[in-house]
């Protein structure tokens, strides 16, 4: 069948295709990079100019959030993985039998859950008249209600949490594909833990862990409702200034802009994570 | 390290601490959350007043209005299944197309097309619902100043969001039946053929029951990925507001433990749909 | 054409891009045959059995099925069934749903089919298996489905793919003697494709040997392992010794081989044209080995050896020698008849000159 395709039929599972990808990725991606070039003189009088762009360089503000948004997202990536691979190692090659999966699903099921409900659940807890503090105080540990939200722990505390499942599925898939043997090779030829965890384990798992940390970082740098709701005053995330122009300002150019930066950083990072670790896109997510 | 290489008892009582405070980490927020859709007090939080079923029943006579009377969540509820429908129907079957294009067919380009199928899973949720809402939002705009059409199919509202949600979910439910359909042993479709099965036939009776659970866990894993997106949503919405943006502004309002009660239905639904992909798998 | 074969063909190619996969094969199998196609892999075999199922179109030459054209028809209309190398059971659909597959297409009529079911299913010995899954069942009742699943059809024409491949030694023997009597009881014609030449040679009634696309030899199995026509079929089918040289003298169909170190050992003639001088090959059978320490009979060749292992594996043990750098094989008989033999201990070998073979050297 495959090699007597015709043209025909090509072109007709080719066209959903297409129709998806330039209608709803290519087209307004890129009317989204023109829009932020215009300047708006009059109410309906457009010029070219780089005026938004300069905005972002002149305001503190701005750049301050962005480059804040990039460090904590790149700082909870490399949290999320520390905290599951362990995890993620347990679940491949500790666990056996009936406990394997019902570990994984005990992973998974947390995250059936939205984001929205999962952050909420975190504000009962840390909060001032929270769980936290309710409990501290009957221990007698602290005097009065404590506030353990709205600051950056907790920010981080609840991207890390969101995350996590996007680390520990391919983490687990990698890892369960290993051949043990390896690892008992790597002791066998008088590897200590260490050296086996550096030269065979991490080269073996790099394709999982690469994929989950693009995949965290995406999430965590474009989310919205954690920061926005477990940050402080000064905690500010940079879709939320996207969100501002957009929603309170209807400064679409200056937001379109503040968009067209923040793919740019993704996609810049996304692309030297892939870089430095020899893989490609389309092994770790295809 | 592995079962076969000794570990010191200390290690393995260290390792499965880890693994308990990890679990608890993840269980924590919800557990409390759904504890607190039952608590007979105006706050989700201690002390505990005592059970009561009033953040799900009560009909706002005593000051209380629980979920099923709730006029406002419940729209909103009826808004996000109507999307989360459509966002389902048309990314499965747009999934569908994409695996047989990408596995079956071999085309110049191929490559560089794959590329651009997983383009949508680099792209920050944000910005996907940005771009769709600047061109198409602001093409109605255009069209109503220099013409005077009204494309209302293009201001915020239901097709907006469904399109923003259809944007990255195509790709991920893509990925998982082209993963199924990888797997097809093509031998399969040219035994049907032998048999006497027409291309077609063959399609159908060998084919499209052997991709089913994949399209069925597709299919569930979209509808829950529509019903509890944000980020894309929030950019597009229109007058009427879907669940987790109505949520989402009730909740900076002040939080009331029917907030806790909606939180725990929609975990049980997502639980139950979990559950029927798990099956279906299996 | 002639029309009371089965299957014919004449001069079939398929080319990809240079390369001759199938380079004019003709073949011809009788109705009710069990017809071989033996070869390494990469020989064109599979092509060839795609190119008569019709999953792939000849470049040249025709094919004929009960003296009908085939080369037009698609796959699921010739009256050709196959099981496939990986069997390739439905995984979507029970045993007797598999079975009923083909039927359906038929358009045979559901209580109708039931019955043809369950009456090939007693036929190849799985009685009351309609309602299970076929992953549940053993290697060996998997191919029995899978050679249901064709019967059922009644086909002019079975084609198997090596679909004894997957099973483990043991099985395998087994169900190559099942194979053999399943197609005398239903009388179907099987062209069956192998790598392995003991299956080739215990089930088939005719044999194809073929090589690089071409067919070297078509023969009884019989024929082909007692009169090689090619060195390739020589070396291929059995185990074999070859000793090369060059031919001093030829006489009554016998030639005299000098080899390397001056030895000069006598085998009947293979090929045309083999005259004083030219290269040749000599092959002889491990079995054809005789141990000589006494004086050798009077017509027969022989060669001093030097014993370099004896390796024991029951009725096939054999004994490692070297003449001049060559290994040679002998069969070391179990019955006691065989001489002790040391390590490094001189030992003749010699043989009836009209058990070896000689061929012009063939080139490498």
């Amino acid at each position: 069948m495959n090699s007597s395709v015709s043209r025909f039929s090509l072109w007709l599972l080719l066209a959903p295709f297409l129709l998806w990808i330039v209608l709803l990725v290519l087209v307004p991606h890129l009317q989204m990079l023109r829009v932020s070039f215009q300047v708006r003189e009059s109410w309906d009088t457009l010029a070219w100019g780089l005026e938004q762009y300069q905005n972002f360089f002149s305001e503190s503000y701005y750049w301050r959030t962005f480059v804040r948004t990039g460090v904590m997202s790149l700082f909870t990536t490399f949290l999320t993985l520390l905290i599951a691979f362990p995890i993620a190692w347990y679940i491949a090659r500790l666990a056996r039998g009936n406990s394997k999966g019902i570990l994984f699903l005990a992973c998974l099921i947390p995250f059936w859950a939205s984001e929205l409900v999962r952050t909420y659940g975190w504000m009962i807890l840390l909060r001032e008249s929270g769980l936290f503090s309710s409990w501290l105080q009957a221990l007698g540990w602290v005097d009065g209600p404590v506030e353990m939200l709205y600051n950056d722990v907790a920010v981080i505390i609840g991207l890390v949490y969101n995350g996590l499942l996007f680390m520990v599925v391919p983490l687990v898939t990698t890892l369960d594909g290993m051949d043990e043997s390896l690892v008992e090779a790597g002791y066998d030829l008088g590897g200590g833990h260490g050296t086996v965890l550096r030269e065979v384990v991490i080269p073996w798992a790099m394709p999982g862990i690469v994929s989950g940390c693009i995949v965290v970082f995406m999430l965590t740098l474009g989310s919205y409702l954690t920061p926005i709701l477990m940050g402080g005053k000064d905690s500010a995330w940079f879709t939320q200034q996207i969100f501002t122009q957009f929603i309170t300002r209807f400064n679409w150019e200056q937001g379109a802009a503040l968009g067209v930066l923040l793919l740019v950083l993704s996609s810049l990072l996304v692309w030297l994570g892939l870089k430095l670790t020899g893989q490609s896109l389309r092994k770790v997510m295809g | 390290m592995i079962r076969s290489v000794p570990r010191s008892r200390l290690f393995d009582a260290l390792y499965l601490s880890y693994l308990l405070a990890f679990f608890l980490y993840l269980a924590l927020p919800l557990l409390v959350t759904a504890v607190f859709a039952f608590n007979d007090s105006p706050f989700p939080s201690l002390p505990w007043q005592g059970f009561t079923l009033d953040w799900y029943l009560a009909d706002g006579t005593d000051g209380r209005t629980g979920l099923f009377h709730d006029d406002g969540l419940l729209s909103a509820l009826w808004v996000s299944t109507k999307i989360a429908f459509w966002v389902t129907l048309v990314s499965v079957g747009l999934g569908c197309v994409n695996a047989v294009l990408f596995e079956r067919v071999e085309f110049r380009g191929k490559e560089l097309l794959y590329l651009l199928m997983l383009l949508p899973l680099v792209i920050p949720g944000v910005i996907l619902g940005v771009s769709i809402l600047v061109f198409y939002s602001g093409m109605a705009n255009d069209v109503s100043r220099l013409w005077g059409i009204e494309l209302d199919l293009f201001r915020p509202g239901l097709t907006l969001v469904v399109m923003g949600q259809v944007t990255f979910i195509t790709t991920l439910a893509t990925l998982v039946i082209a993963a199924r359909l990888r797997k097809f042993d093509r031998q399969l479709e040219e035994a049907a053929l032998n048999l006497g099965a027409t291309p077609l036939v063959a399609w159908f009776t060998v084919t499209l029951p052997w991709l089913l659970p994949s399209i069925l866990g597709a299919a569930a894993m979209a509808f829950l990925m529509s019903f509890e997106n944000f980020n894309t949503t929030v950019m597009l919405t229109g007058s009427d507001t879907p669940l987790t943006v109505a949520l989402f502004n009730r909740l900076r309002e002040g939080s009331t433990p029917v907030l806790n009660a909606v939180a725990l239905f929609l975990m049980l639904v997502s639980a139950l749909l979990a559950l029927f992909t798990l099956r279906q798998k299996s | 054409m002639a029309t009371e074969s089965d299957l014919s063909c004449s001069g079939l190619v398929r080319r990809f891009g240079n390369n001759a996969a199938v380079d004019h094969v003709s073949l011809d199998v009788p109705a009710g045959t069990f017809f071989s196609i033996l070869g390494p892999s990469g020989c064109g075999k599979t092509t060839l059995l795609r190119l008569l199922a019709g999953f792939d179109k000849p470049d040249e030459g025709d094919i004929f099925i009960r003296g009908h054209r085939m080369n037009e028809v698609p796959p699921n209309k010739r009256p050709v069934n196959m099981v496939f190398q990986h069997l390739a059971l439905f995984p979507t659909m029970s045993v007797g749903d598999n079975i009923g597959y083909g039927l359906k297409r038929k358009k045979v009529p559901a209580a109708e089919r039931r019955k043809r079911i369950a009456r090939v299913l007693e036929q190849v010995g799985l009685p009351e298996l309609e309602n299970r899954d076929p992953q549940e069942l053993s290697g060996g009742q998997r191919q029995r489905v899978a050679l249901a699943r064709c019967l059922v059809l009644e086909p002019t024409l079975l084609l198997l793919d090596e679909p004894l491949g997957a099973l483990d030694l043991k099985l395998r023997e087994q169900m190559k003697i099942e194979l053999k009597h399943l197609q005398k009881q239903f009388g179907t014609t099987f062209v069956y494709i192998t790598h392995d030449q003991s299956e080739a040679m215990v089930m088939s009634d005719q044999v194809a040997v073929m090589k690089n696309g071409r067919f070297e030899q078509v023969a009884p199995p019989e024929e082909l392992y007692r009169q090689p026509a090619t060195p390739f079929v020589a070396g291929f089918v059995g185990d074999n010794n070859r000793l090369a040289g060059t031919v001093v003298s030829v006489a009554d169909d016998v030639a005299a081989v000098r080899l390397s170190d001056g030895a000069v050992v006598r085998g009947r003639v293979a090929s045309a044209g083999l005259a004083p001088g030219a290269q040749a090959e000599l092959y002889i059978r491990p079995e054809s080995l005789s141990f000589s320490q006494t004086a050798a009979g009077g017509g027969s060749s022989s060669l001093q050896t030097r014993v370099r292992t004896t390796l024991f594996d029951g009725a096939n043990s054999r004994v490692e020698a070297e003449s001049n750098g060559q290994a040679l094989f002998a069969r070391l008989p179990q019955d006691g008849t065989a001489p002790a033999l040391t390590p490094d201990g001189h030992l003749e070998l010699s043989w009836d000159p009209d058990l070896a073979r000689v061929f012009g050297a063939s080139p490498q």
